[in-house]
């Protein structure tokens, strides 16, 4: 984040928060109705709200959490993040089909 | 000792040092919430065909409940920004404004929680009607093609006596329990009395979007009927046992960083007299937890109410 002081630099930031904010709301009213929509399967649906979900959290993390702008050292805190979180999600992929021996399935 | 690098930045990072340590734990935050994140996709892929509810909580509410989320966000940044253009006041009403919607998000979400605690799945007993006119109630045990048994109950839900097995030529009819679905109004030492309805099967008990036309009538079931009781809590089924861990856990993220605004917004607030640029940071930190909560929350609408 640049730590601009002067208060005519800031009233600029504050512009664009307010954007972010409506933004959100009208993203928040999205998500509701894209959920009463049948797009054909479940999947489809849940596809849907996620990408609408990780546009709103790229605004919040992006411009209210100043990430678009931030120092590299935290960029490099939050890859190691990505990467764990990404194997945490790919855990239960792995793990899915992999049950014990003898295990019933039903 | 004074901290060190409260305000200015420490060479080798370019930041003060609670800004690196913020998001260092938000970095394990992101990893709690994986994890959960993961058990909930878990818990819902492996959930056999049409046990997976849909359409339990009230989506209008769940809504409102986002945008209170949403305006406590920017009025937390705009607290930041009033401290950073040197607008004490207007940091005070938004950071006001900031704990107010945590309130009112965490008023909201109690009567959410309120309403799954007073609704009740209730199974009355099955039943076995003998063809000298007695009928035997409690839990069908095993049926073979010429007997029954059943397990008769002691009036108590859930407590039976030893099975017994009649065999078919002396049983009229076999009747499986009902079940019993909605809110209770009141409960006495004879019987619970709910609005609510009859279910016929679990599709239209779990899927509640494809079943959203049913009436609610008063209904009263003496205890010695019922064969099994259970609310809508934690142990109810496995939806709700994750929709509570997680927006349990949400709720606690929101009580924690409202404790610790409120600090910033009372007592903590003198620090702008003597270090404005250290309280500024300060307020910046605690925001940077808000959004974070607020993140949460934006994944956590859609997967619990709406899909």
């Amino acid at each position: 984040m640049s730590d601009e002081h002067h208060p005519d630099h800031f009233s600029h930031h504050v512009r664009r928060y307010l954007f972010v904010f409506y933004a959100l709301l009208f993203g928040t009213l999205i998500t509701v109705g894209a959920s009463y929509i049948p797009f054909g399967h479940r999947a489809m649906n849940i596809g849907v709200a996620l990408v609408i979900a990780s546009g709103k959290a790229f605004l919040v993390a992006g411009y209210f959490m100043h990430l678009i702008s931030e120092r590299k050292m935290i960029y490099g805190v939050l890859a190691f993040t990505a990467f764990f979180f990404v194997g945490l999600m790919f855990l239960i992929i792995w793990s899915y089909t992999d049950f014990p021996p003898h295990t019933v399935v039903h | 000792m004074d901290i060190p690098y409260t305000v200015t930045a420490r060479q080798d990072t370019g930041l003060y040092n609670a800004k690196i340590g913020i998001w260092l734990f938000l970095a394990s935050e992101v990893m709690l919430f994986g994890a959960l994140f993961s058990s909930y996709i878990l818990l819902r892929v492996s959930a056999p065909e049409n046990f997976w509810p849909h359409g339990w909580l009230n989506v209008p509410i769940g809504t409102a409940n986002t945008l209170v989320l949403i305006t406590s966000s920017i009025t937390t940044v705009m607290a930041w920004a009033s401290c950073k253009m040197n607008q004490f006041g207007k940091f005070k009403f938004y950071h006001a404004c900031t704990i107010l919607l945590a309130m009112t998000f965490v008023g909201i979400k109690s009567y959410e929680y309120r309403d799954k605690f007073k609704h009740y799945e209730i199974r009355t007993h099955d039943e076995v009607a003998l063809t000298d006119g007695t009928i035997v109630r409690g839990m069908i045990e095993d049926k073979t093609k010429d007997t029954v048994s059943v397990k008769p109950s002691t009036g108590k839900p859930g407590e039976y006596q030893p099975a017994v097995t009649y065999k078919l030529d002396k049983v009229a009819n076999v009747t499986n329990g009902k079940i019993v679905d909605g809110h209770v109004i009141e409960k006495n030492k004879d019987q619970v009395k709910l609005e609510g309805r009859y279910v016929e099967g679990r599709e239209e008990l779990y899927d509640l979007k494809a079943h959203k036309t049913h009436e609610h009538k008063e209904i009263s079931i003496p205890w010695t009927q019922i064969q099994k009781i259970d609310n809508y809590g934690p142990w109810h089924n496995t939806y709700l046992a994750i929709y509570f861990t997680l927006t349990g856990l949400h709720a606690l993220h929101v009580i924690g960083g409202a404790l610790v605004i409120g600090f910033l917004w009372g007592p903590g607030s003198k620090l702008w007299k003597t270090d404005p640029e250290r309280f500024t940071n300060r307020v910046e930190i605690s925001g940077l937890f808000w959004h974070f909560v607020d993140l949460v929350w934006i994944f956590l609408f859609p997967v619990l109410y709406l899909l």
